[in-house]
């Protein structure tokens, strides 16, 4: 049994059969993170770069955490102090780094398609860690495993993605993976905010009322408002985005039920949640920073093995 | 379907290498060597290796618990997937690991079915080391197919030793209810 792709590009060309192989072979490496030593030798012949076009704190740690702990050594390249500043292309930047014998490459760029453009050009296997506004397939996986680990399972489980869907990577990976999965997918936030024809063409619930989202979920998964990636303004203020959907305590306890709140991170304190619901009882935030680490580390050493 | 029946034509069972009757006793053989040398399991973990290894162990295990006291045998898990040295050829699934105690200074009882090339072993030794340092390694295995070690490591507890060549498998029919278990030796 391997996975069905050379790369991992998105969660929509992945079969239901990837998705689970990723997920149980996270909960082996989960348990590797536990024990004194944590750090298994699977990947020390392979040399991975970490190709970052776009700033990332959790992701790029996550990342490079991973691939130290199946004992791979690391090449780290920010686009901000290197040669693509001086104008060179996406294209020569990667051919020289493969020069150097590099087998992995993991990749943030600003543009949607960059990986898939790549993936065309280059031998070497490409792990995807966000594009533009297309997908972060890893920050889905990592979602679902959290999910799983709280909740039992995928399939049946009503999940709300709630804010900013038209420039989420993460909403979009999200509603691909839970779908395959069996699971019920809602997106909620301001109109402004959620494609036109996102029920037509994902086949997810669409709803504008913040607390109706949140009594029919079991799982909340709220998005950050994505300030650098609106170029005009979709709701007049932080204040008025943040009374109409941002997520507070009060709101929490008038419904009635419990539901579990998750975030990609980073959180807009006070916009989008607020700081007694982001550190209460119902978040999972930190569990999926953590969870992050294992997901990662089998999407690497499934792509790394598949290779031959 | 065709193709099942063909693998089922292909590959016949040569002979039994070890009976219903004479695979319990070797269980019971193999517990009591091992209390022999680990008097009440002072100090010993028992750690079966992943996937095969546990449903041997499980039961050695089960019959040291009718010799000893139960709650003193300390009794772990462990899959070696991840230690491979041969992880690029073909991609192994990973199992449970599951050691919920410190191996520090401990005596371990490795536990598998069929020792082969010793390549399994050699990455378990090296999986064990991430979980402390043991004072003593033993290797405890139902078959040992001699003369086709690859790397230097024997067996301190043994059920039977066999000769056989490259081309043949041994396979361990383990059973729940204990109806049908046996040791075979396939030829494919």
């Amino acid at each position: 049994m391997k996975l069905s792709t050379k790369h991992l590009l998105g969660i929509k060309h992945l079969t239901t059969e990837d998705i689970q192989l990723i997920l149980s072979t996270a909960t082996q490496f989960k348990e590797v993170l536990q024990r004194p030593v944590k750090k298994v030798p699977s990947l020390r012949d392979i040399t991975i770069v970490n190709l970052f076009y776009e700033n990332s704190t959790r992701t790029r740690m996550s990342f490079e955490l991973a691939e130290r702990r199946l004992s791979a050594d690391v090449l780290n390249f920010a686009a901000s102090s290197s040669s693509a500043a001086k104008g060179e292309t996406l294209l020569d930047t990667v051919n020289n780094i493969l020069s150097m014998k590099v087998d992995l490459v993991v990749m943030r760029h600003s543009a949607s398609g960059a990986p898939h453009f790549l993936a065309k050009h280059i031998p070497a296997a490409i792990v995807n860690a966000g594009d533009g506004i297309n997908e972060h397939p890893t920050q889905a996986l990592l979602d679902a495993f959290s999910m799983q680990e709280k909740l039992g399972q995928l399939a049946g489980l009503k999940v709300a993605i709630i804010g900013d869907i038209m420039h989420s990577r993460v909403a979009m990976s999200n509603m691909y993976l839970l779908q395959k999965m069996g699971a019920e997918v809602m997106v909620a936030g301001p109109p402004t905010l959620i494609p036109k024809y996102i029920s037509e063409a994902f086949g997810v619930k669409v709803e504008y009322n913040l607390k109706k989202a949140l009594q029919w979920c079991d799982v909340a998964n709220v998005l950050r408002i994505q300030l650098e990636r609106q170029n005009q303004p979709l709701f007049s203020s932080l204040r008025e985005y943040s009374l109409a959907y941002g997520i507070n305590r009060r709101l929490l306890d008038s419904l009635g039920k419990e539901i579990v709140i998750m975030h990609p991170g980073p959180i807009n304190r006070g916009v989008e949640l607020d700081s007694d619901v982001a550190d209460g009882s119902s978040s999972i935030i930190l569990n999926q920073v953590e969870n992050g680490v294992a997901v990662r580390m089998a999407v690497l050493y499934l792509i790394a093995n598949r290779e031959n | 379907m065709s193709e099942k029946a063909f693998i089922f034509i292909k590959i016949y069972v040569l002979k039994i290498i070890l009976s219903k009757e004479q695979l319990a006793l070797t269980i019971k053989r193999l517990a009591n060597q091992i209390l022999e040398n680990h008097p009440r399991l002072q100090n010993t973990v028992i750690i079966g290796m992943q996937p095969r290894g546990i449903l041997l162990s499980d039961r050695i295990v089960r019959e040291l618990a009718q010799l000893v006291d139960p709650s003193t045998i300390q009794y772990g898990k462990l899959d070696i997937t991840f230690y491979r040295d041969d992880v690029r050829k073909s991609l192994h699934i990973a199992s449970n690991t599951d050691i919920p105690f410190s191996i520090e200074n401990k005596e371990v009882v490795l536990v598998d079915d069929v020792l082969y090339t010793g390549r399994t072993i050699r990455a378990a030794l090296d999986a064990l080391l991430d979980y402390g340092r043991p004072s003593k390694v033993a290797l405890c295995v139902l078959v040992d197919r001699r003369f086709s070690r690859e790397l230097p490591i024997q067996p301190d507890y043994l059920g039977k030793a066999i000769d056989t060549i490259f081309s043949q498998r041994v396979t361990v029919l383990w059973n729940e209810n204990e109806q049908n278990e046996q040791v075979m030796l396939l030829d494919n």
